[in-house]
């Protein structure tokens, strides 16, 4: 295969006008989804919940695996699989280093689950590699309306909880002493994150689901600190990611993760290089403390 | 020193109700004592320390007063009511813990969350809101790091934002868990004036816990000295002797006094491990 043949296997518009209609339902999911992906984002940035994202859309493959397999609908299953896993962690709370060392034992039993389901299952070979790395295939109305039906509950209830929720991950001991019932905020995000991840895996796949939870977010954070900012740029990056992604997918014969996920790491980039200019700038600038010694920016999370 | 010094607590007396109020208290967990028999009355504008070892229970009387730690035994009144978690008569300052760098907020959102943080629902922006952040930060002095970062302000700044945060609904009880741990001398300077000043100019009672007196010793007005599920209340010219330590300790414990400070030579749990968890 010489580079002419790999790029067109890459970027194709071929019939590109005709094609643009059958993917309208995977556009209007995608969107959506960047939307929930970029206000979720947010929490799990400040909740330090990457890892635990990563974890949970393990055990959601292994959900829809199973659902595939014994051929029930794969949403649902991968929403059962994730809720349980999210809703285990929210119940075990807990500090977040115990919190990583349990994801790092359940995780790969959830992955070796789900291999083992899709093993066994004699369908479709594209429906298997789908779960784990996305798939732009053409989503249908009654698909689309439960995708966009869950993100519309889950972003209600974010709304519901947003003040609350914003002080309680960034201080919960003075939150609690406010009276904000910071344990059941914190089950109550869990499902939400866990519901989150069951449809963000429809459309990037299980092993690339941070890229839509948690990327967005972390490039919007930065470039701003502003909270409202923050939270526009996020779920503006997010929506590009996965709208760009299916766009410049549709010709080609490649997955749609590729896509999303190299969208969205670009934009990191460049949003981290604007940033180490930013804090460059207000180093300089007198009115502005600096930042305080053994804690300049880490790199990445 | 003398004139802090006459506020004695006196129950029934002419001085009102009294800010925080506790009868035959008692804490313990599972078969140790925290400390028993407590009657204690907390008057408003009295500056109040709770010192004593780790583990002697000083944080849990804390979360006793926030409504985070039911009693044992006992009853437990702030201005007259009985406790309830979240009161808007309550100020809470924690110890010092840094936000990470990329916590997406700035200085001036932290105290906006002491306003209405525990409020469901999107906050919509109006006026007074952003009059009443305006003024917590001009009082704490932070007005010159409103719009930066939290995560990238020093731990002192992050103390007096947390200050503002705890005065935002001008609480009749100021409750402070180490709040000058881990701040440089300026700061702890700044941060404990600035705890002081809302006594003095809001009459709120503060309950100011700490493992080091010195830093506050100008503003205390009695002492809660807590050890080995016993405790001794008093001025700290009354608590911090060799007598009373000694005999609260139960092994010899000499007290210094040298320049205005208090120096505490022979503790016997002088341990290096972190504040109780309890």
């Amino acid at each position: 295969m010489d580079f002419q043949e790999i790029f067109s296997a890459i970027f194709t518009f071929d019939n590109y006008a005709q094609l643009l209609p059958l993917v309208r339902n995977s556009l209007i999911a995608g969107a959506v989804l960047g939307l929930l992906g970029g206000l979720i984002g947010m929490f799990v940035m400040m909740r330090d919940l990457a890892f635990a994202v990563h974890g949970i859309a393990e055990l959601s493959f292994a959900g829809a695996a199973f659902a595939l397999l014994a051929g029930a609908n794969v949403v649902a299953g991968s929403l059962v699989g994730s809720v349980l896993a999210a809703l285990v962690l929210g119940l075990m709370g807990i500090r977040a280093r115990d919190r990583n060392s349990i994801i790092g034992v359940v995780m790969p039993f959830g992955l070796g689950l789900g291999i083992l389901f899709l093993a066994l299952y004699e369908g479709r070979a594209a429906n298997k590699f789908g779960l784990l790395t996305g798939q732009i295939v053409s989503v249908d109305d009654v698909q689309l309306n439960l995708l966009v039906g869950c993100a519309v509950v889950v972003i209600l209830a974010l709304a519901a909880i947003w003040r609350p929720l914003t002080f309680a991950s960034a201080d919960a001991d003075l939150a609690e002493a406010r009276g904000v019932p910071v344990r059941g905020l914190s089950i109550l995000f869990m499902v939400l994150l866990g519901i989150s991840v069951a449809l963000s895996i429809q459309v990037v796949g299980a092993l690339l689901v941070l890229a839509l939870l948690i990327t967005p977010a972390a490039a919007a954070l930065k470039v701003t600190s502003a909270p409202g900012p923050a939270v526009l740029l996020s779920v503006v990056f997010a929506c590009t990611s996965v709208v760009g992604g299916i766009l410049l997918a549709l010709g080609g014969r490649i997955p749609i993760s590729p896509y999303v996920t190299t969208i969205s790491f670009a934009i990191y980039l460049v949003c981290r290089f604007i940033g180490s200019r930013r804090s460059a700038r207000r180093s300089r600038h007198p009115g502005i403390p600096e930042p305080a010694a053994g804690r300049a920016v880490p790199t990445g999370s | 020193m003398t004139s802090t010094m006459p506020r004695q607590a006196s129950p029934d007396g002419a001085g009102g109700t009294p800010a925080i109020s506790l009868r035959g208290a008692a804490l313990s967990f599972g078969d140790r004592t925290l400390w028993e028999g407590l009657d204690l009355d907390i008057l408003p504008g009295e500056f109040f320390a709770v010192l004593g070892p780790n583990g002697s229970g000083k944080t849990s009387f804390l979360k006793v007063l926030l409504g985070l730690q039911p009693l044992d035994t006992g009853t437990a009144t702030i201005a007259g009511r009985p406790i309830t978690r979240g009161s808007r008569n309550l100020g809470y300052i924690p110890q010092q813990k840094s936000f990470p760098p990329e916590t997406p907020l700035r200085a001036r959102d932290l105290v906006g969350l002491g306003i209405d943080g525990h409020r469901w629902g999107l906050r919509i922006r109006n006026r007074h809101y952003d009059e009443k952040v305006h003024r917590l930060l001009r009082d704490v002095g932070a007005e010159s790091y409103a719009d930066a970062p939290v995560g990238l302000l020093s731990g002192g700044e992050q103390q007096r934002l947390r200050a503002a945060q705890a005065l935002a609904t001008d609480p009749a009880v100021l409750l402070c868990d180490e709040p000058l741990l881990s701040l440089d001398l300026n700061h702890q300077q700044a941060v404990s004036a600035l705890i002081n000043r809302q006594r003095r100019e809001k009459n709120s009672a503060v309950v100011f816990v700490t493992h080091e007196i010195n830093p506050v010793i100008d503003y205390v007005d009695r002492v809660l000295y807590l050890a080995d599920g016993r405790f001794r209340v008093g001025s700290p010219a009354e608590v911090m002797t060799s007598e009373v330590l000694s005999d609260l300790y139960d092994s010899p414990v000499e007290v210094l006094h040298s320049n205005g400070r208090i120096v505490v030579v022979g503790l016997p749990d002088a341990t290096t491990h972190h504040h109780e968890s309890a």
